[in-house]
């Protein structure tokens, strides 16, 4: 295909995500959010390659990636990512009105931040890890009436359209093909992300972060946050433990002689 | 009469386990509210489904049409609405399935239904609809309540809820004209695809030495293969291993990956979101080591190692050699 002809216009979706699987999580006072204080943020693991599947996109055809997040200041850093691994533009969506937002709050803000923009295809994660909706993404694209693929695990742009291959379960995929412009959701492992050079780094500097509120969009206060969300927490709790493992202790050793012992008794060795 | 309506989910001429877990679901809450129960067939030639799932229902509401063979959320998603503007269910319950979470989002879009995703309870109290989700992983769970409306959509986790046999119902058929006029031009399904199988079957094996992402490295992988060649076993993984690249996708074990039901499993390094359990917790034997002690992994295992397992696992592989010798 002929580079600048195809050129693509892309919108890469980012979520600003603490990393939780190795944490110790405490549900705070209030009973409605956990602690956040001690945690690493990083970029959400599905975006990752999202935003891998955006750039790899625009080296094949031409054209310019875009990311956009709705969160606090401190998701500049997943932004400054996005912008040294190759993006080319990032839009931050931030304001007070905004927060408590659920899925449905969250793609309404991305949905007036993006429809006058140009874009042949707008690429998400297939959820973020912290509240696992699986939802902002194909709640996006109806709004913005275009058709979505979630699941995404392969990429072949043709003329006008895409051919993808989307996941379902037990190892099966089903083949599709989707009009441009699209929404296409990426399941992980869809590519391997690109680590951040330094060369990256220095020219990220560079490029545009740019910072819109409610206003801004032409939102309203009620439309967004708690107000405008179909969702609201009543209480987070640890998950009662109904069935749990039964803790082997000791030395390495012992705790190994354990093991053996159960193995065994079961006649497995 | 209200209804709730439990959307019937197949693919290749099988109604999916997913379905009679709503239906068990949906029949507590029917029971529990009054209302009747009604699943929502969409398809093409699936008159022999409609008949299993009248057994567990007061109705059946089938669409035929050959545009539904197969699975394409704008379709589905038109019919869907037609369907729920005319009959106007309190509550909508659908899989949180790749079939689920495709075509959930956009329909309670253009109904304005509130929707909550992948719930592991759900229950109407006064006149509100409440539900319980997990968070991080499995590590935090959620009580919410959704805003009042006429008219919810709910996603349900799958293999969450027993499928319980009823005495058969005999619930009504009634089939309901297509919506759909021409096909639908912006998305088309094309095919099925499979990764033809690999050389090593992990359904098959006696002992799985499961590998997770806690092993950091694809540089440390040996230290577990040499574990499971001490017990004779097959190493399995959960996905990030094969999002990696660090062993083939014939090796995953979870919803995406393979369900595996061997005599003993041992987990290492992997975290236990529900995705990864529910293809490995019919294993005879579990055993999960990892460092963290809140790690979701251990309410699904028999045993736990709290404990790093780069110090664990060489010294049980030396422990099963010790004793073979
Ligand atoms: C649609 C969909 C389908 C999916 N299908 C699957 C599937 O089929 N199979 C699957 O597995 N996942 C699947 N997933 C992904 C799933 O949600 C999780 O992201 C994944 O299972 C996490 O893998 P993990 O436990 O290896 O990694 P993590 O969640 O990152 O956990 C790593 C664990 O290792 C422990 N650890 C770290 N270092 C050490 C150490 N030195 N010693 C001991 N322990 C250590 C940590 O405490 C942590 O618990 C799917 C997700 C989606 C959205
Ligand atoms: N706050 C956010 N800002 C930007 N994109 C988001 C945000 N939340 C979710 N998304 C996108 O929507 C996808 C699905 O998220 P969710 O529906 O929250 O599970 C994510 O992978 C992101 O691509």
């Amino acid at each position: 295909m002929d580079k600048e002809e195809n050129r693509m216009d892309i919108i890469v979706c980012v979520k600003h995500v603490p990393e939780t699987a190795e944490a110790e999580i405490t549900v705070s006072p209030g009973g409605k959010s956990i602690n956040t204080e001690d945690l690493v943020f990083d970029i959400n693991e599905w975006d990752d390659y999202a935003l891998e599947e955006a750039v790899l996109l625009k080296e094949k055809l031409g054209g310019a990636v875009t990311a956009i997040t709705v969160g606090p200041q401190d998701a500049d850093s997943t932004l400054r990512k996005c912008l040294a691994r190759g993006a080319d533009k990032a839009i931050r969506l931030t304001d007070k009105a905004f927060e408590g937002s659920d899925a449905f709050a969250t793609a309404k803000i991305l949905h007036k931040a993006i429809k006058d923009l140009p874009f042949d295809i707008i690429l998400t994660g297939t959820q973020a890890g912290d509240d696992g909706y699986a939802q902002v993404s194909v709640v996006l694209a109806e709004l913005l009436g275009i058709p979505h693929v979630t699941m995404v695990k392969k990429v072949e742009p043709k003329e006008g359209f895409m051919r993808v291959n989307r996941e379902l379960e037990g190892g099966l995929q089903e083949v599709l093909e989707v009009k441009l412009p699209a929404l296409l959701a990426v399941q992980t492992g869809i590519n391997e992300p690109r680590y951040v050079s330094i060369m990256g780094i220095r020219k990220a500097r560079e490029k545009e972060l740019k910072v819109l509120g409610l206003a801004d969009l032409g939102l309203k206060e009620e439309e967004v946050g708690g107000c405008g969300s179909w969702i609201t927490v009543e209480k987070m709790f640890i998950p009662p433990v109904e069935k749990e493992a039964e803790i082997l202790t000791g030395g390495l050793d012992e705790v190994s002689a354990k093991i053996v012992e159960i193995i065994k008794s079961k006649g497995l060795v | 009469m209200k209804e709730i309506f439990v959307l019937a989910e197949h693919r290749r001429g099988e109604l999916r386990d997913v379905t009679f877990e709503m239906l068990t679901k949906g029949r507590e809450l029917s029971q529990k509210t009054n209302m009747d129960l009604t699943a929502v067939l969409l398809g093409y030639n699936v008159k022999e489904f409609a008949k299993k799932l009248a057994d567990q229902t007061k109705r059946v509401l089938i669409v035929d049409d050959a545009r539904l063979e197969n699975f394409n959320a704008e379709a589905y998603q038109k019919v869907l609405s037609n369907l729920i503007s005319e009959r106007k269910p309190p509550l909508t319950l659908i899989g949180h399935t790749a079939f689920g979470v495709d075509l959930a989002p956009s329909l309670a879009t253009e109904l304005n239904a509130p929707l909550a995703t992948d719930c592991i309870d759900v229950d109407f109290e006064e006149e509100k609809l409440v539900v319980v989700r997990q968070v991080y992983g499995g590590k935090v769970n959620v009580k919410a309540s959704l805003r009042k409306s006429d008219s919810y959509i709910v996603t349900l986790r799958p293999a969450t809820f027993e499928a319980q046999q009823v005495e058969p119902l005999g619930g009504e058929i009634t089939e309901v004209p297509s919506p759909l006029k021409e096909d639908i031009p912006y998305k088309k399904f094309i095919e099925y695809f499979e990764a033809p199988a690999g050389e090593v079957d992990i359904t098959a094996a006696d002992i799985l030495v499961s590998v997770g992402r806690g092993i950091k490295e694809a540089d440390n992988m040996p230290i577990v293969e040499k574990l499971a060649k001490a017990l004779g076993g097959v190493v399995s993984c959960s996905r990030p291993i094969v999002d990696k690249g660090w062993l083939p996708s014939d090796r995953q074990v979870g919803t995406s990956g393979k369900t595996v039901k061997p005599k003993l499993y041992i987990a290492i390094g992997i975290s236990g979101a529900f995705q990864h359990v529910s293809g490995m917790k019919n294993s005879d034997i579990i055993i999960a080591i990892n460092k963290d002690p809140k790690a979701p992994i251990f309410r699904a295992a028999d045993y736990g190692v709290v404990e790093d397992l780069f110090k664990v696992v060489p010294t049980l592989t030396d422990k099963i050699l010790e004793g073979k010798a």
